[in-house]
């Protein structure tokens, strides 16, 4: 294993193994022990666009575990704006550091990373790309959740097109047979390509315009943003935003255990009413993204995560 | 009818390039991919669906004072991969060329997706679209992972 690009970079035992490490490591995400796996290693934070819960939880991730961070800062005040490629930036970090995560808002531009670094490349986002490290942490969350990832109803919601996460996710959770329900609205449909994908692998998908009616059977409801400046017609936004709009109101039959996850930033699509439920997971979600990304920057720098972490970590 | 009569719909060559068992109707788009369409200033004819006993029907080209380049045969593997290529020289055939398909096309065409890191022409890295099915042919970029539209990508000959 070089880099992670995409989830077809992990096996299904890679990605079980790298979720057990990620559990251990919870004491050390927490703050509340010490242990410098990565003391001495530096990752380079390469972010070509803007992410608030992604960039700060990599770099949150490698000082946990003692390492250090280099940070690109505003593409605008670095050589990017001067025309520089995205081959001269990477060779000139790849001799920097050690471990490189990145978002670039051009698909494909992790690979492209890939290939020309001697550093393995963490993808934090390639434009609709693909979108690996935020699915481990959600099937981190889901697993913490259910005891297991397999054979669970799955419901994604809202925009199914353009939102990477969905795409990355789907595929992982496919690869361990869940059930996928894609509720969104026509406009905004889970790409054709991907569907096809997911059924030659044996994925048994529903599509539908109708988020309710999914919701009483599920074990997760994964929402998503449905953004404003993806319709031409406010009127039909407005129409299209209000069908995916979840309230506590809306939870009165569903599964005792089941959870509502989000990626985060939300704006309308969970009200606040459902904060205080149960079932919702989006902020432990956010936070399970360091222990995440954690566990995979140790697998990637080949330093294995103790068995015993209580008595391998120190006092803060 | 003969293989023999359907070569000689059109009228033999002295020099240039024979490009036989091109699949039915393909004709054009194989010119397309060549570059020969459009503005050029050698002779070429073309005869489409002819009877074949090997394809049903076929296509057959012939390019005159042109011979083939391997980057030439390499886009021609992407629209034609069985197709038949021979030099001809003083009206024989001086040689055969063969077609392969690799695994992946490396700088042949570029990916079709408007938003793929290689759509930049000044990154250095070469274009790759990897094979993922023959037949049909499918092609997926290497970067990117777009599934490549066949018809869009004859545009995008480098």
């Amino acid at each position: 294993m070089t880099g992670l690009i995409t989830m077809d970079d992990l096996t299904n035992e890679e990605i079980l193994s790298i979720l057990d490490d990620a559990e251990r490591l919870l004491p050390v995400a927490r703050g509340e022990m010490y242990l410098p796996l990565l003391q001495g290693r530096i990752m380079g934070n390469l972010f070509f666009e803007p992410s608030t819960r992604t960039r700060m939880s990599f770099e949150t991730a490698m000082k946990r575990l003692g390492g250090g961070v280099v940070n690109l800062g505003d593409v605008k005040t670095s050589s990017v704006v001067k025309g520089e490629t995205l081959f001269d930036t990477i060779q000139m970090v790849d001799g920097y550091t050690d471990i490189i995560a990145m978002r670039h808002p051009r698909q494909g531009a992790a690979q492209y990373a890939q290939d020309a670094a001697r550093v393995p490349i963490l993808n934090g986002g390639d434009g609709a790309g693909n979108h690996p490290t935020q699915t481990m942490l959600d099937l981190f969350t889901i697993r913490q959740a259910h005891g297991r990832l397999d054979g669970l109803k799955v419901v994604l919601a809202g925009d199914l097109r353009y939102g990477r996460t969905v795409h990355s996710l789907s595929h992982a959770l496919t690869r361990f047979g869940c059930e996928l329900i894609f509720a969104s609205p026509a406009l905004l449909r889970m790409p054709a390509e991907i569907v096809s994908d997911l059924r030659e692998h044996g994925s048994n998908v529903v599509e539908t315009e109708d988020l309710y009616a999914s919701i009483n059977d599920a074990d997760v409801i994964y929402m998503t943003r449905i953004q404003k400046e993806r319709f031409a017609d406010e009127d039909e936004y407005a129409r299209c935003a209000g069908a995916y709009k979840l309230h506590a109101k809306h939870l009165g039959d569903v599964k005792e255990d089941m959870i509502i996850m989000h990626p985060l930033p939300r704006v309308d699509e969970i009200h606040p009413s459902v904060d205080v439920t149960r079932h919702a997971r989006y902020f432990e979600q956010a936070f399970n993204g360091v222990v995440a990304r954690m566990a995979l920057l140790c697998r990637l720098l080949g330093v294995p995560v103790p068995e015993d972490v209580a008595s391998a970590g120190g006092v803060l | 009818m003969s293989n023999e009569q359907s070569m000689r719909r059109v009228t033999a060559i002295r020099n240039g390039t024979v490009i036989d068992h091109v699949p039915s109707g393909q004709a054009l788009r194989v010119l397309e991919m060549l570059g020969i369409a459009g503005e050029t200033s050698v002779p070429v004819s073309l005869v489409m669906n002819v009877p074949s006993k090997k394809l049903g029907s076929k296509d057959i080209i012939k390019v005159e004072d042109r011979e083939l380049t391997q980057g030439e045969l390499d886009r021609l593997a992407l629209v034609a991969p069985d197709a038949h290529v021979a030099i001809i020289r003083a009206y024989v055939v001086a040689e055969k060329l063969s077609i392969n398909l690799g695994d992946e096309v490396i700088n042949v065409v570029r990916c079709t997706f408007s938003n793929c890191i290689t759509t930049n022409a000044r990154e250095p890295q070469p274009h790759r679209l990897r094979v993922v099915s023959r037949d049909p042919l499918h092609l997926r970029c290497h970067y990117c992972g777009r599934p490549q539209d066949l018809d869009e990508l004859v545009k995008n000959a480098l």
